[in-house]
Parts: C-alpha cells; structure tokens; sequence
C-alpha cells in the first residue's frame, strides 16, 4: 500500500528540471498582458458589440443576430465577401507558386543570385502607399509605363485601375510584386535546409533535373509550402490598403474587399454594430480558410 | 557485376589547396580496397571522384577500361554508401531502394524481385514499409547497404561508413560486409581512417597521407613492412616505438645503438645504407617485459593498459623516452616499478632521414 504522504516526500527529493516553475511564468507575463488587452479583449468586445445596435456615441439595444441579419441582406457585403475569394485566389496560389520558383532559380552561391534575392526582397519593405503609387504610375491611363510599353507596340494597354473585369487583377498584381519577397525567403531557406548528400545520393541514383525536384526537393519543402499558403491567406483576406489606395474600391464595388466593406460601415457610416458583425464573419472566413488547408495538407502528410 | 577500376595521375585542387597530387592506382575486378589515412588526407575526395560527385583536374578515371571522368555520376554504374547514409527521408525504405531502378525505366517486377533478394539477405524485410525516421542507426545502415545492391553495379564506393555505429554493431557489421563481399564477388573500394575496419576487410589497403599515396599492399604486408615511417606509425595499436639511433655493421647487419648506449642487433642487411641518423621502430609485441636488468634497457613503469589477454607497458627509460612493451595478460607490475625491456631485434625497422623504411629478411615472416 502506497503512503500517499511519504510519496509525495520523496518525490520532492528528487529533482525535475522539466517540472513546471511558477517563477519562469513572470518571464511570459508582459506579453501576455499585452496579448489580453489589445488581442483577446477587443475579440470579445467586439463579439459582444456585434449582436448590439451601436453608433459611436453609445451602445445601444441587444439585437441578437439583426447586425448579421442586415448583412446578408446587404448586397455590397456579399458582393465584398465574393471580391475578397477572388482576390484570395489570385493572390495566394501566384505568391506560393512564383515565390517557390523563385527561390528554387536563386537557390545558389552566385554573386548575381544574391543581387537578384534582395532585388526581389527588397519590395517588401515598402509600405503600401508607396507601393500603390508605384503601381498607378504603372497603370495609369495614357501617360503610365504599361501604356508606353503598349503604345510602343502600337497597342492599348488594359485598363487596370477602371475596367471592372480586370480592376482585381490589377490590385492583385501590384500584391503579388509587394509580398512576393516572404514567400521566397521562406523556399530558400527550406531549400538549404535539405542535406546536400541525399542529392547526391540522388545523382548516383540516375535521377534527372526533373525527379530530382519532384521527388526529393518539392517533399522535402511541403511544410513550408502549407506554412507559406496559410500566412497568406491570413494575410490577403486582409486586404485594405491597395484596394482603397488604388481603386477606392470600385468600379462599381468591384474591388470591395470586406476590410473596405468593415470600414465604410463602421467608420464613415459610423454603424458600429453592423461592422463588428462584418468583423466576426472575416475572422470566421480566415479562421476556417486556414484550419481547413492545416487539417487537408496533415491528413495527406500522414498518409 | 564487377569492374577493374584504373586512377591515372589523378590531381584534384580545392582553390589553392592542393588534395590529391599525381595519384595513381589500379584495382583489379572483384578486390575488396581500403583507401586508410588519417582525417582530411583526401580519402572521401578520391573516393567522390570516381563516384562522379566531385570533378577531376587532371589525370583519368576508368572503369573496365573506359574513361568515365567526364560522365554524369549516375551513368557510370556504381553505387555509393554515405557516412550519413543519405537515405531519401520522405520515402519507405523500399521506395529509397526502388528510386534508382524506376528511374532507369527497370521493369517493376525486376525491381521487386531485386528488392525481395536484397531485403532477405540484409534481414530488413520487414522494415520494407517504414520511413527512414522510424528506424534505428543500425537498420538505417543496412538500409543504405541495400539501395546500392539493388543497383547490382560495377562497384561499391563505401565512405566511413561504420563511423556512426556503436562499437558492438561496428564490429558485427565489418563482419558482414566481407560476407557480402564474397557472395557479392563484386569490386569494394571502401575508406575509412580506422586501422582495425583497414586490417580486417581489405584484400589490400591503400595507405594515404599528405596528397599521396604512402604504401599499397595486403594487410600484414603493410603491418609487417610498412614502406614508410609515416606508415609504420598509422597502422598498428598502440603505435611502434620510435628510437633515435646510430648505425654500424656487424657481419652485414645493421646494430643500431641510442646515445644512452643501448645496443639493439637487428636482422636489416646493411647493403646501400649510408652513415647517419636514424630511427628504430619496433612495435609493442616485439618489447618483451623482464626483470630490472642494470643497462641502459630498464625504465620505470608509467602507465599499464590491461587488455586481456596480454598486457601493454609504457616504460619510460633513464633517458626519458618512452616505450611500449608488451607482457602477459596476468602480468604482476605496477605503476612506478622499475622494470627491464628486452628487444626482438631481429623484427626492427630502419627509418631514414627521409622516412623510407629498411626492413630485416626476416620480418614478414612471422
Ligand atoms: N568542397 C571542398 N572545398 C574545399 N576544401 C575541401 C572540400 N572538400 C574537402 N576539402 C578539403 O580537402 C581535404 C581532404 O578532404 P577529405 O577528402 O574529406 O578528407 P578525408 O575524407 O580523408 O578525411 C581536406 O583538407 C578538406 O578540408
Ligand atoms: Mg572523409
């Protein structure tokens, strides 16, 4: 029969480095605090000011679900919703695939390999105004670089910035230069994680260029890869700043992403609720757009 | 398959520095060869050179006499085994051994067949579906033992690779390896710096050091006349005794004689010897252990290394050098007793100011 005091004594006795210290807690304390008040407490909040009717100066009368009511009936919320997919897909499948190409071209010790990587990283520093203004002296009708380039060819350029069918694509592509440069670092340093010996072993094993990246190279990334995509999502569902810079959200709410949506209603509308609402739903939108790729891509792995 | 490999006048550069210098060595089909040396003399260069993972700056490589140098490494037929074996570590451990064959365009039921055969003679059947990951150092070895003889090539290019199994699987291991030489009756060119995997394995070693070769030759030929001093130092454990000596002639054989005035008759013909410094080797087994003798061949006992069945002896002389001797394994001295050393002259070495070895008629011969 074990004496559950004496047991517990001697267990005392002996030392776990691992065992749980409360002390080592204080060390995480200061950004937990942070993380509470700035992160989880607005999350709530916001939450609880979703299902009220409120404006700037008071929160008025629980509504239960009428914010999100409104919502689906409003037309330009659902058309915001559509353009931020749209957007989603253009961006995300572009950036993990080109940042990936990318890196496997600059996977290497030249000196012409190093410009070229901070040539390509170099976009990401800049903000978005800068970017924007970059890309409108590209797009701009007539007298921007992308009409010079046309008109050289005696053609005429499309116009990225007005015509509704490829209004997105144009925001799209300006992303596309700007985050370009995260994805490609996150391939190239997976790429010289992989042991030099097992392409070697590869070599000897008669593999071409081709098995080579198919069955050595593009496994040994694949957590990379997954990674790469949900950062991206997270981030283009995100999309605000391009899309208000560059198209101030039209032609016709075409490029209405729900962000743009979020801030028209609650900040110039002053519909408080009813943005809170449009909030929750993104954070659910993101939340399960990344949970489903994480779930997918592990099942597969494990298989 | 089997293949005679030829090297000729091989020279390999890393920038500046110069690895390999003019080396040239030939193989005979079948041969089991160890390339030994000490760490970075060039071993694994060598070796990745005729594997094709490393370019040649001059001279050539050939297999069965064809020129193979400028090949890719997969078209030239051998199979290589890694330190770190290098396993593909996304795949079963059939698809590592299935990934050279299939992308050759082999025959799947050729493949599986080789696989089947493979497996049953490395005992790893019934890892056939596990990922690298999931198997011990030991399994991954043979792993990597298995890729290379599904391949069935020319040769077998193997570089240090018991270096990371514990002593017991080392040893077991090295004993099956020269089994899956004999059936295998296929070319071997392994390399390693430990002299005992060298004695044990080889049909004959190839003794590197300082950009070339030092000595090739069968075992106890390397063991018994090692060419140089550089040779009689690496190879044999603990390693021989070296006595700074002057020479003069008795009958026609050398005597070699310290300052401290020890006199050692040797059984090394004096013929095309010139008068100067040299140094006398003599290994462990050939310094016996006696009772305190009152000459300059008695010392004090330093350090005892009991190993079984016999029992080595450092002694340090009254000139402060130190030898090795040998006694039995229940041998009675201890630490600081004052002992006598008696010599087997007739199985010294003679080293030159140069390095070059002078052998007695004798050694080699017991
Ligand atoms: N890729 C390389 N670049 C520069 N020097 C190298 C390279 N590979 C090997 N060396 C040098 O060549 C010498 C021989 O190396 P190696 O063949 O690996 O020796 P060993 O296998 O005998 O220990 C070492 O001095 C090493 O530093
Ligand atoms: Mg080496």
């Amino acid at each position: 029969m074990a004496d559950p005091v004496n047991g517990n004594a001697r267990r005392a006795e002996s030392v776990d480095i691992y065992a749980p210290q409360w002390r080592n807690f204080l060390f995480v304390a200061p950004y937990l605090f942070i993380f509470a008040a700035f992160l989880v407490f607005p999350l709530f909040w916001g939450i609880w000011l979703s299902f009220h009717k409120a404006d700037t100066f008071s929160s008025g009368p629980f509504i239960g679900f009428g914010n999100y009511a409104r919502l689906f009936r409003d037309g330009i919320f659902l058309q915001s919703i559509w353009n931020t997919f749209y957007f989603v897909f253009l961006t995300v499948p572009a950036l993990a695939l080109i940042g990936l190409f990318l890196a496997l071209c600059l996977n290497r010790q030249t000196r012409s390999a190093a410009v070229l990587r901070t040539l390509f990283f170099s976009s990401s520093v800049l903000s978005v105004t800068i970017v924007t203004l970059i890309w409108r002296i590209v797009y701009i009708p007539d007298m921007g670089l992308l009409s010079m380039i046309y008109g050289f060819f005696g053609a005429k350029a499309p116009a990225f910035l007005s015509d509704p069918d490829i209004a997105m694509i144009g925001i799209a592509i300006a992303t596309i230069w700007w985050c370009i440069g995260l994805p490609m670092m996150l391939f190239l340093s997976a790429l010289q994680q992989i042991p030099q010996d097992i392409y070697e072993a590869a070599a000897l094993d008669n593999a071409n260029r081709w098995q080579t990246l198919r069955s050595i190279t593009l496994p040994s990334i694949k957590r990379t890869f997954v990674l790469v995509v949900i950062i991206q999502i997270v981030f283009q569902f995100q999309l605000f700043g391009q899309a208000w810079l560059m198209t101030k959200g039209g032609p016709n709410n075409l490029t209405k992403p729900i962000v743009l949506y979020i801030y028209n209603t609650a900040f110039q509308r002053w519909d408080i609720g009813l943005g809170a609402a449009a909030s929750e739903i993104l954070f659910l939108l993101i939340l399960v757009a990344a949970m489903a790729q994480f779930l997918l891509t592990r099942r597969k792995a494990d298989a | 398959m089997t293949a005679s490999i030829d090297i000729k006048n091989v020279t390999k550069r890393f920038g500046s520095l110069t690895v390999l210098d003019e080396l040239s060595l030939s193989i005979p089909a079948n041969e089991f060869v160890v390339f030994l040396g000490p760490s970075g003399c060039g071993k694994s260069t060598l070796l990745r050179m005729i594997a094709g993972l490393e370019s040649v700056d001059s001279g050539e490589i050939l297999i069965n006499g064809e020129r193979i140098d400028n090949q890719p490494p997969g078209q030239r037929g051998v199979a290589m085994v890694f330190q770190s074996y290098a396993l593909y570590p996304h795949m079963t451990v059939g698809d590592n051994m299935a990934f050279g064959l299939k992308n050759i365009s082999v025959e799947r039921s050729v493949i599986d067949a080789r696989i089947a055969e493979a497996a049953r003679m490395l005992e790893i059947g019934h890892l056939l579906d596990r990922k690298p990951g999931q198997l011990s150092g030991g399994q991954r070895q043979r792993v990597a033992i298995g890729r290379a003889v599904v391949k069935e090539p020319k040769a077998f290019l193997f570089d240090e690779p018991l270096s990371n199994l514990d002593a017991a699987l080392r040893t077991r291991t090295r004993i099956e390896l020269a089994q899956l030489h004999q059936r295998l009756k296929s070319t071997m060119i392994f390399v390693t710096h430990d002299q005992i995997e060298a004695m044990t394995l080889a049909d004959r070693i190839v003794v590197m050091n300082n950009r070339k070769i030092e000595q090739i030759g069968a075992p106890m030929e390397i063991y018994n006349r090692p060419a140089t001093r550089f040779v009689a130092g690496f190879v044999g454990a603990p390693a021989m005794n070296f006595l700074p000596v002057k020479i003069r002639v008795e009958d026609g054989l050398v005597t070699a004689a310290t300052d401290a005035g020890l006199c050692i008759k040797t059984a090394i013909p004096s013929e095309g010897l010139a008068a100067g410094d040299y140094e006398l080797g003599l290994r462990s087994e050939h310094v016996r252990i006696t009772p305190p003798t009152g000459d300059a061949a008695e010392g004090v006992v330093d350090v005892l290394e009991r190993l079984g069945e016999r029992t080595l002896v450092y002694v340090r002389l009254n000139d402060g050098q130190q030898i090795v001797g040998s006694d039995s394994g229940d041998s009675r001295v201890s630490v600081g007793d004052r002992v006598g050393l008696a010599f087997e002259g007739a199985k010294a070495h003679l080293f030159d100011a140069t390095g070059k070895a002078w052998h007695g008629r004798e050694s080699g011969h017991g």
